[in-house]
């Protein structure tokens, strides 16, 4: 495997600091809501999350399709980086949003349409590993998870317009408003300020694991080369 | 909470989330370094066992 490239390691610094900077910025510099208090700072991580998992199993749809016409198992490399890094942000989305809900909705659940969007969401991209883990064949893997991604993805702007569509308690605090929602609030201009940071520092992030994940998965497929070569 | 005339003290969600989404991100780094450190470990050995594989198969040929 070759060194890592300078590129990369600039990426591994500037997400650890954009992070710190995001971070400083939801706790210190934004104003603490006064309906809510303090547990609305999570808003922040969890926009900034979810924005990235969504854009990410998208993108893994995208590398899905392009798998199918090239049959390229680079884009399949793409594909599994995507959405494992994907899954990963999604999974504090969720966290994140139910320990908002506790104080809230008085609830650490509840099976409102966005929730359960985002809880099939998940549940069908860790059903994706578990599908890859099963088949041996690297093409036939391939291209069942490429289809599989690509009917995947379709959760992603299900998720997303679930609050738009449906009748929901989930705040629209972006882009719109719910008249049922609980918990919604008015984002003041240094809100938007660590809000507009913590969803580019989380695309930073997540374009440094997204290339380190791709790099593990060409190690991966050349340990699994070597190890059938030997075998033979 | 709505009814709360004053900001409750919600400090306590925010904290736990936090140290979640950090935790969370942190095993998610160190389950990458991990197993690059394992491929590659493996990697050598599977060259290894290669070389020598392709050394016994020339010796044999010559013999």
């Amino acid at each position: 495997m070759q060194a890592k490239p300078l590129t990369l390691k600039i990426f591994d610094l500037a997400s650890v600091i954009v992070v710190g900077i995001a971070t400083y910025l939801a706790l210190v510099f934004a104003p603490t809501e006064l309906v809510m208090g303090d547990v609305q700072r999570i808003f922040y991580f969890h926009i900034g999350t979810a924005w990235t998992a969504l854009l990410g199993f998208l993108l893994a749809s995208g590398f899905s399709v392009t798998y199918l016409i090239t049959k390229n198992l680079k884009w399949d490399r793409l594909q599994v980086a995507a959405i494992e890094v994907s899954l990963v942000f999604f999974f504090i989305t969720i966290v994140l949003g139910s320990i908002w809900a506790r104080p809230v909705w008085n609830t650490w659940w509840t099976w409102d349409p966005r929730l359960t969007t985002a809880a099939i969401t998940e549940l069908i991209y860790i059903a994706y590993f578990m599908l890859r883990q099963g088949i041996e064949d690297p093409e036939r893997r391939a291209r069942f998870g490429a289809v599989y991604a690509l009917l995947g993805g379709l959760s992603a702007p299900i998720t997303f317009f679930a609050i738009r569509l449906f009748r929901t308690i989930h705040p629209v605090v972006i882009g719109g408003s719910n008249p049922e929602a609980e918990g919604g609030f008015a984002m003041t201009a240094d809100m938007r300020v660590a809000l507009f940071f913590a969803l580019f520092a989380f695309t930073v992030l997540f374009i440094d694991l997204f290339w380190n994940r791709v790099r593990l998965g060409e190690l991966q497929d050349k340990v699994e080369q070597l190890k059938l070569k030997v075998s033979l | 909470m709505f009814f709360y005339e004053t900001t409750p003290d919600t400090s306590g969600y925010m904290m736990a989330g936090y140290l979640i989404a950090f935790l969370v991100m942190g095993l998610y780094v160190a389950s990458l370094y991990l197993r690059q450190r394992n491929l590659k470990q493996d990697l050598a050995m599977l060259e290894e066992l290669d070389d020598t594989t392709a050394k016994e198969a020339k010796r044999r040929q010559s013999q």
